[in-house]
Parts: C-alpha cells; structure tokens; sequence
C-alpha cells in the first residue's frame, strides 16, 4: 500500500490539497462562504508555485461553470468550487455541463439557500441540484471530502459526467481534524493525464459543442444521458475499489454501520452520520439492534442496493437535511421510499427533517429518534413527516 | 492594417459556410462572415457564442457552419466561456500539450451583450482575456420576436414596445455598448457596420483579432424582420444609420485614443434613416415632429460629444 | 474523430447520436440546402461584371464563390435569393428573377 502522511486540516485545506495534488489545468471560481477558502488556497499555490494551474478570478458563479465548461470543452480538466447561492446561480450551467458530457469536477461545501440568508450548513443547496445529470458524493468527514476529490476526475472521466464532492459547511469545511494524505506523487499517479478524443482545441478536427437540437433530438440526448449516469454505478465502485487498495480506504455507494442485525436503522448523510453511529454505538451497547445507513454516492441513486441494505429492518428513520417543499417529505426520503415499494419492501418509514441552516443535532436527539422508531412512535402533525429540534 | 487587402481578404476561404437557416438577407451573418475573414487562414480559431439566432441556426444538430471549432453555451455567458477556452488554452500551451496557434471569438446579438450578458462580458473584459467580443448589434431579441433591448433605439415600434394609441414605441433611448466597453479601458474597442466594400469592418475585425488582450467590436447588423424593410435594401438601411452619425464608425483604442474612422460628407437628418424602416411608420405620421426633434437631438448630442473624444 | 453527419438523421437512435451531442464535422452544414428556400433568383451577367467583388461581402450565405481573385457563378445549393448583391452591384451585373426558382 502507498505511503500515507498524517495530517491535522480543515474540510477546505483537505480538498484543496487534493486539487493541489492533482494540478488541474484549469479552476475558475467566485468565493461564497463557506467554500471560499478552496479557491484561496488554491490562488495561493498558483502564486507560490506550488501548481501551475490557470485560475481564473471570474465575477459570479454563473462565470465560474461557465468559464469551466469551456475549458473542458476546449480539452483541459476543469474544476471550480461553490456553495448555495453560487451552486444555485450555476443551475442553468449545471444541466449544460452533463448536457455536453463534460468531465468537470465542483467541489460543493453545503450550505442553506436563502432565504432567509443564512451561511451554515445543510444540503438545500446539493439537493436543488440533484436532477441535473450530475454525480453527487456525499462526505462525512475532511478524510471522505479529501479521499472524494482524489477520486473524482477519475470517475467523471470515465463515464463524461461531472461530479459534485459534497461536504458540510463549516462542519467539515472549517473544523480542523486527523487526516491521513496520500502522497502527491501518488495521487497524481492514481488520476493519471487527461486526454479527451474530441476538442476545442482540436485544430486538425474542429469540434462544435452545444447544439440546437430540434424535438426528434432531444430525447435521444437525455437518454444518453440518464444511460451514462446509470452506468456510472460501476465506475463509482470501480474508481473507489481501486482506491481502497492503492491508499487503504475503501467506499461503497454508502456505508453499513452496525447494519448486520440492524431492525432500526437511520438512514442519513453527511457530517451528522457521526452523531448518529456515536448514538448507534451507545444503544448497541445496551443490546439495541439498531444501525445507520449512510449515503454516500446520491447521484445515481443506489435505489436497489439500498433497499437490499435494509430488507430485515423494522423501522427506518429517513434524515433529510434539506427542505423539498413536497409536502410529503424531504427529497432523499421520497427516493428512499419509492426504492423500498419498488423492492416490495415495507418497513415503517419515519421522514425526517433536520439541521437545516446550521441547527444543532446532537446524539441525544439521534438516541431519541431510535427510541421512536424502537417504540413505533410514527407519529406527526400537520405534516406527514416531521421537523427535528424545531420550536413548536 | 497597413496591408489590408480586400481582393486577398474576399480570396480567403469563408470560415462560416452556407447552409446556415438565418433568414434570407440577414445582417447578422454578413457581419459574423466578415469578421471570420480577418483570421489569417493559417491560424485556428475557437468560436463560443452566446444563444441567438446565429447559434440555433449556424449549430442545427448535427449541422456546423463554422469550419472553425465552436461552443454554444448559454445565453448570458458567451464572454465566460470564451474566458474558459482561452484559460485552457493558456494552460495546454504552457504545460507543452498544445502547438497550434488559436484565436478566440465570442459572438452575442445585443439582447446577449447589452443586457443578459453584460456582466459575464464585463468581467471577462475586465481579466483581459486574450479574445475578442463580437456583438452584433440588430436593436432588439430577434431571435424570441423583435422585443425590445437596451440597444433598440427610442421610439421604435417592437413587441415589447409596441406603437399604439397613447405610446410612441420605446420610450428610453438606447444605451451606448461601445462606449461603456470603453471604459473598460481594455486594448482595442470599435463600433462598425456595412459600408462600401467593407474595408471599415474588415479592418477592425483584424486589428480586435490581432491584438493582445480583450478586444470588442460592435457591428450594427440589420435584421429585414424586425426592423421592416426589404432585405436587399440593407446596404442602404446602413449608409444612412452612418450618414445620419445614428451609428458613427470609430474606435478607442486603450479606452484613450478614440478616432474616427468615417466622417460623413454631409450630416443628414435622422429622418433619413426613419423612412427606410417599418418599425419607425408611426413617428412620420403629421403630429410626431416633437418625437423626431427629440430623437435628432440625441443623435446630435452624442455625435458631438463623440467628436469632442476624437480630437483629444 | 470524425462526425458522419449522414447518419445523424432525424431518425438517428439514442445510442447513435454523438456523446454529448457534439459534432466533429466543421462546415457540414453544407450539407444542408437552404437553395430550396428561394423565392427570386439572382441572374449572374458576367459580361457586365468589372470583378470589383463589392457583391461579395454583403452576400449573408457565402454563396459568391470567389476563384482565383474572380467571382464565379452563385452557389445555387445554398443561396436564399435575399437580392442583397443585386443591389450592391454598380455595374448591373446581377439580376433578380422574380418569383423564378
């Protein structure tokens, strides 16, 4: 296995490192809190030369993707960084980039949508972006942010989707924590050089991206597409087993804490899967069987794998940290839903919504949540699932 | 440039090819065609336009008229992209990927320059990239159904500004795109349009191309469909919009030195140009003489103001 | 490599079309006949033509070929009978067929 070197670095410093390790040939980025230390970083490698990437200072996150996309059109590997408002001024460009089947990579540090304005974490901002032809991973920790960025070049190569590394903001992004980095030379290594067979840049065969294309066109192309993501499955799991055994950490379209016996489960993702294994690990001691599905990979959604996953729990606990204004539930626990009826599977589903702009959700509000389940305590008012920590 | 030629420049292989679906006699490719002859043939070139007429009719799926590579992105962000190419190109260059020489054209009308675009292009003004902005400018979104835009002038009868009972078109006069990229003080900036064999246009397409840095060119381009006159009447739609210094030819190079690059024998009055076009009928009915002295004066107030820049 | 644009029909099949629905194929739309659209056609007179060329850049769709420093005769293929170079001739060297395919 390839050397390691241990670390003490923020989500951010994390996932700028791995960018400073891969040296792409282009970023271009508009600082939003709480991601604007990746593109600071960055900046400062360029004029330390440390990378010789072209980073271009555009005016709007709009110009950001914009200016990412042409870059990967014009054959470089392209990357930006990004979140709410920024990754929601992006949307148009986000279908585009899937749209060309562009490998570009965006480093997503998660925080709320406006309005009200608010800079702290929750995924309203991953989640308004989860139709768009993108790959999402999702990351728990600076190890999952740092160990995502390594791989996702890789896999947007593959499969000429972009990918979204996800991490929680100022959660993640901010607190400094142990981290185990993988050597430059071996990440670079691992992500190899990037040779695209059509380009801009292409002067003995001109390329031209970006077609009106008429209705008898149209469908063929987003079916394309939705192949392309499905297919990615492989990829996904591919890339990361590779991973795991050139740098010792392995990941799944998601983790299984505690899931062998499990017949209560949370199913949730990002940074608050901590406090629900911490929660997990006290009422396992106390003989409970109760686990925690942790979702890595959202975009594609590993709908029957999930679902196997879960087939002996009882009772699960949908974790949503992101509103969808359905009326029904948040957006994962809709998918989670629909996965487990296509399954024929019917274990109590209790939706949840938590943490939205930044709220607090301890362990104590996790061991509550499995008391719930363990009790069959479902119910809800006013609305068919239920808000966590919310004043009522 | 001092060896312009224009039997060499018409010699040059069109670099955007026939079987585009713009409109018979549309003035927007006569301007893009032109511009593409003053890339020297031996040197490539990226095209990144902005959503238009030009891009849903020169990129049909799968039909390209460009022999040149090109991006259609969106709507607002033409000036990005191209920022993004050259960014690229910048990056394969000097990592050793890359040995041909490119240039890197943005295209937008005036609805993707003038107002959803400004600040994508502004900013890529501001980062100098090494390109060059080509906005052809047709007074209003033609492509959606002759609405009104920031570029159309007063009065004009548009769909969004329609001539009526108690309206005379468009009640705000246009904004001057030329002059605010100006300000920008970016290295070369010029304003042109059809006239005589073109050397005017020709010229400054090549001086934008093959000048370091940001570079843009306006290019008043009539559209027959939104403007209302006979397509092959377009040459001379835009000799009086140049007679009339409605649209003076000129350039500013480094936001300083601003010069003149055709001065009219004998100003004419705006009406010169009015008559020609249907979108203006309604303003030379009998009892409108106010609304043509109020757009005469405008024309004459910027016209002077421009002539004060140019003798500095 | 190289879009083959013939077989990127309307009746193309999804698995079919180009990744990313970009073509490797500059200038194909020559393929395109936009000839058909024509209402007048323009008449080419080339004893009265001086070969200033003047009608050459004012033509929207590339359709006066030029050969040798010479115009030649217009590209039928293509060319919409817009009447923009009859007009720009000094020399009476092009005619417009009204109505005349």
């Amino acid at each position: 296995m390839a050397k390691q070197i241990r670390e003490r670095l923020s989500g951010n410093e994390a996932v700028a490192t791995a960018i400073r390790q891969i040296n792409p040939d282009v970023m271009a980025a508009f600082p939003i809190t709480p991601s604007t230390e990746i593109p600071q970083f960055v900046s400062s490698y360029v004029a330390n030369g440390l990378i010789d990437t072209e980073f271009v200072p555009v005016e709007s996150e709009h110009s950001a993707m914009s200016a990412t996309i042409g870059a990967s059109a014009a054959g470089a590997r392209a990357m930006t960084a990004t979140s709410s408002a920024g990754l929601a001024l992006m949307w148009e460009e986000l279908h585009i980039a899937s749209s060309d089947r562009l490998p570009v990579v965006l480093a997503l540090v998660n925080r709320a949508l406006s309005g009200p304005i608010n800079i702290n974490a929750d995924h309203s901002d991953g989640m308004g972006a989860k139709d768009c032809g993108w790959i999402q991973l999702y990351s728990e920790d600076n190890q999952e942010a740092y160990d995502n960025m390594c791989m996702a070049f890789r896999i947007s190569e593959k499969v000429k989707l972009p990918v979204m590394v996800c991490q929680d903001g100022f959660i993640t992004s901010h607190a400094v924590q142990n981290i185990i980095l993988n050597e430059d030379q071996d990440v670079k290594d691992f992500v190899g050089t990037y040779q695209p067979e059509d380009y801009l840049l292409n002067a003995e065969n001109p390329m031209a991206a970006g077609p009106y294309s008429v209705t008898q066109y149209y469908m063929e192309a987003r079916r394309g597409v939705a192949q392309a993501m499905r297919d990615s499955k492989e990829t996904i799991i591919a890339v990361s087993k590779e991973y795991g055994e050139k740098f010792g950490r392995t990941y799944g379209y998601f983790e299984e804490y505690c899931m062998d016996d499990a017949e209560y489960a949370i199913v949730i993702m990002g940074s608050a899967a901590g406090a629900a294994k911490d929660a997990c690990d006290k009422l396992r001691a106390e003989g409970k069987k109760v686990g925690v599905l942790k979702l890595r990979v959202y975009r594609p959604f590993p709908a029957e794998e999930i679902a196997a996953a879960l087939k002996n729990v009882k009772a699960i606990a949908a974790m949503d940290r992101a509103e969808s204004f359905s009326g029904n539930s948040g957006p994962m626990s809709c998918e989670l839903r629909a996965a487990l009826f296509s399954a024929k599977q019917t274990p109590d589903v209790l939706s949840l919504i938590y943490g939205l702009g930044g709220r607090d959700i301890t362990v104590e509000d996790m061991e509550k949540i499995y008391e719930d389940l363990m009790n069959g305590n479902f119910e809800c008012k006013e609305l068919p699932y239920r808000y966590v920590n919310v004043r009522e | 440039m001092s060896d312009y030629n224009f039997k060499e420049f018409m010699s040059r292989p069109d670099r955007l090819t026939p079987g585009h679906r713009m409109c018979a006699g549309c003035g927007a490719t006569i301007a893009l065609r032109n511009v593409m002859k003053a890339i020297k043939p031996e040197d490539h070139a990226v095209i990144c336009n902005a959503t238009s007429c030009m891009e849903v009719s020169t990129f049909t799926y799968p039909y390209s008229s460009w022999k040149d590579s090109y991006i259609h992105n969106a709507f607002e962000n033409a000036a990005a992209t191209c920022g993004g190419v050259e960014a690229a190109y910048n990056a394969l260059k000097k990592r050793g990927k890359l040995d041909d020489s490119f240039k890197f054209i943005a295209v937008g009308g005036d609805g993707g320059t003038y107002d959803i675009g400004f600040q994508s292009l502004s900013g890529a003004m501001e980062r100098n990239h090494d390109m060059v902005y080509v906005c052809y400018d047709n007074e209003a979104y033609m492509n959606t159904g002759i609405q009104r835009s920031s570029a159309t002038p007063m009065f004009a009868d548009t769909t969004t500004t329609p001539a009526g009972k108690v309206s005379d078109g468009k009640p705000q006069n246009r904004k001057d795109i030329t002059e605010v990229i100006a300000a920008h003080r970016v290295p070369y900036v010029a304003q042109t349009t059809f006239l005589g064999n073109f050397s005017d246009l020709h010229k400054k397409a090549e001086k934008a191309i093959y000048t370091k840095g940001a570079c843009f060119l306006t290019i008043l381009a009539p559209c027959p469909r939104g403007w209302r006159y006979e397509a092959e009447n377009i040459m001379d739609v835009c000799k009086a919009a140049v007679d009339t210094c409605f649209w003076p030819m000129y350039e500013v190079e480094n936001g300083e030195k601003w010069t003149l690059t055709y001065e009219p024998k004998k100003k004419l009055p705006i009406e010169d140009f009015l008559r020609l076009q249907g979108r203006f009928k309604h303003l030379l009915k009998p009892g409108k003489e106010e609304e043509v002295a109020m757009l005469q004066a405008e024309v004459d107030r910027r016209w002077e103001a421009l002539l004060k820049k140019c003798s500095l | 490599m190289k879009t083959d644009i013939s077989k990127q029909g309307l009746d193309v099949k999804w698995k079919d079309m180009t990744v990313g629905a970009s073509i490797v194929c500059a200038g194909g739309a020559v393929d395109f006949m936009t000839g058909e659209w024509r209402v007048d056609t323009p008449k080419f007179i080339e004893d009265k033509c001086k070969q200033c060329l003047l009608c050459v850049p004012v033509c929207p769709d590339s359709c006066i070929p030029v050969v040798d420093g010479k115009r030649a005769d217009f590209d039928f293929d293509h060319c919409k009978g817009c009447g923009i170079c009859a007009k720009a001739c000094p020399f009476g060297a092009i005619e417009m067929r009204r109505g005349e395919k």
